[in-house]
């Protein structure tokens, strides 16, 4: 892990891309594709006839355009495809309309649900994306549309960029955060500053005191669970619940967060059960650019695309 | 009689020691993580420099987000009251306080004899305090007080579309990346935090006079802001951050404490 002369990031996740082995893109009527340009992480997912195809997950860069060609190049890169055997392209997330290769955007907010369906299944009723820089809670129908939400984008109490101040303030990689939290012999009271920089400083006191990390840890997930369960209350959560981004991965924070409600989230693992059979990737943070992806399928089969251009990158 | 006043605040403490009304020693120090031995060994420097020893102090009133950690104070008044009390002796026309400090930012409608008749108050975010300064400053990489200073300079108004002090530092290195001019980042800072701090103002209501105090009526390009936000001038007084305990000293002479 550590890097001689290099500085240690532990809020650096790492990036990852796979390609579909049973699937031959050649032989499919329309290949699609999503681009979830979010603030901390942009993912690509290419979808053939419905099917999940292909994906990318990297972190955002400087601007939109370039975060969203290397995550498109990114996902490519595992495939013998190439950008214009893409038919259809939807930019969605914090940066969709600057999306160089998509041809429509669509907000975040539906995308997610319509994804969160796909992924999860049609019982899903409440799906709560705990994003990069903005969570949202959203009811959702039986077909993934969106019945009503409500987000936080104000405040890095309850992002996942919270959370990657957090790790690296105490110089734990962001990935190991939720199991260490339940290394403790008991649960600690919760962080009380709400604000992220409040809760540094609260932090280092902790840490002075001789606090144990992994107590820490505890204290912070809970923390977030708690501010994430206000926004949830607000908007009243029914099952099945599911849990969508980044930190749908931080078991010590998803676990708190169950405890609190009482609800139980869903199991990260797909509907389709072909999927899970043949263990394609579950991946949370892909449901914005599934959803997507799966938008550009039904505009397609409904000749309803906005425009026939092929995805290139515009100039 | 001799009293002492001491403010445990956020980031840091001050003590003021008062003989007759008159202040005859006081010093400051970082708070740090051991608030209690913090003040201690302050409070001992402050006594030495005044030539006195602890027996000397007849009554000493802790104020602050820390009062508590004081464990030798004989009471203590509440950071709104302190402020009050503070600044009504020295501004007998203040009718509104505004203190910024580190982690509050409060605005505290006061009585012409010093008496708190209603008040607002943000500690629950950064975003309104000198913290959320400090955090733009250090992705600025430009000094607290240089960007105090730079602030005044700047010839064109960014508004900062960020809030929260954890998304400011990626918009701040944003705006480095657009070529912004340093100074006019500065500006868009101490406009942030005017914003806020001035919003907090609105829901007591902005009555003249209006005095800043706290470590940030320190900061130049903030006041500046503030005046525009507010759309009222301002009065700064000498050593704002010690206001605080001038006015928990003025409370143990008078013998108000809890």
């Amino acid at each position: 892990m550590v890097q001689q002369g290099k500085p240690v990031e532990f809020w650096r996740w790492p990036e990852t891309n796979w390609v579909n082995p049973d699937i031959d893109w050649k032989k499919g009527k329309f290949v699609t594709a999503g681009v979830d340009v979010g603030s901390v992480s942009t993912q690509a997912v290419i979808m053939v006839d419905g099917e999940f195809y292909a994906f990318g997950n990297t972190r955002t860069g400087s601007d939109s355009p370039n975060s969203a060609i290397k995550g498109m190049g990114y996902t490519l890169e595992k495939t013998d495809m190439k950008i214009d055997n893409i038919d259809y392209c939807i930019g969605t997330g914090y940066g969709r309309v600057n999306v160089p290769m998509a041809q429509q955007a669509v907000t975040e907010i539906s995308c997610h649900a319509r994804g969160a369906n796909f992924m999860y299944g049609p019982e899903v009723r409440t799906v709560m994306d705990m994003g990069g820089q903005d969570c949202k809670a959203i009811n959702v129908d039986d077909r993934g549309k969106v019945l009503n939400f409500i987000m936080n984008d104000k405040c890095a109490a309850g992002t996942g960029r919270g959370m990657e101040v957090f790790a690296d303030l105490i110089h734990v990689p962001v990935w190991e955060v939720g199991p260490r939290s339940f290394q403790i012999s008991k649960e600690p009271p919760m962080i009380s500053s709400t604000c992220v920089v409040f809760a540094k400083s609260e932090v280092v006191g902790l840490l002075e005191q001789g606090v144990p990390e992994n107590e820490i840890m505890a204290a912070y997930c809970s923390a977030m669970a708690h501010r994430i369960m206000e926004l949830l209350k607000r908007l009243g959560v029914k099952e099945k619940f599911v849990i969508t981004g980044g930190i749908a991965k931080n078991e010590g924070v998803v676990k708190r967060l169950e405890k609190e409600l009482g609800i139980k989230t869903a199991e990260q693992a797909w509907a389709n059960l072909q999927y899970r059979k043949k263990n394609y990737p579950f991946d949370t943070q892909l449901a914005g650019a599934m959803g997507a992806a799966l938008f550009g399928q039904a505009l397609l089969k409904m000749g309803k695309a906005k425009s026939a251009r092929k995805p290139g990158i515009v100039e | 009689m001799i009293v002492a006043g001491i403010d445990v605040g956020g980031k840091n403490v001050h003590i003021v020691i008062k003989k007759d009304g008159q202040i005859i020693g006081k010093g400051t120090s970082p708070t740090g993580i051991k608030k209690a031995e913090a003040v201690e060994a302050l409070y001992e420097q402050v006594l030495k420099q005044a030539g006195l020893t602890r027996k000397d102090v007849e009554c000493v009133v802790a104020t602050g987000s820390a009062a508590k950690r004081v464990a030798f104070a004989n009471g203590s008044i509440a950071d709104a009251a302190a402020d009050a009390r503070g600044v009504i002796k020295l501004f007998p026309n203040a009718r509104t306080v505004i203190n910024v400090g580190a982690e509050e930012g409060r605005s505290i409608k006061v009585s012409p004899e010093g008496k708190v008749l209603d008040f607002a108050v943000n500690d629950k975010c950064a975003a309104g305090t000198g913290t959320f300064v400090e955090a733009m400053s250090r992705a600025l990489e430009v000094s607290v007080e240089e960007m105090s200073k730079i602030a005044l300079d700047s010839t064109k108004s960014i508004p900062m579309n960020a809030q929260c002090a954890v998304f400011g530092e990626s918009e701040v290195v944003s705006l480095i990346h657009q070529k912004t001019s340093k100074p006019d980042i500065s500006r868009a800072v101490m406009d942030a935090v005017a914003g806020r701090v001035g919003s907090v103002a609105r829901i007591v209501g902005l009555e003249k006079d209006v005095v800043v105090v706290g470590g940030m009526a320190k900061n130049a390009g903030f006041v500046d802001s503030l005046q525009n936000n507010i759309e009222m001038p301002v009065t700064v007084p000498e050593d704002p951050d010690y206001i605080g305990a001038i006015g928990a000293a003025d409370a143990a002479l008078s013998g108000v404490i809890e």
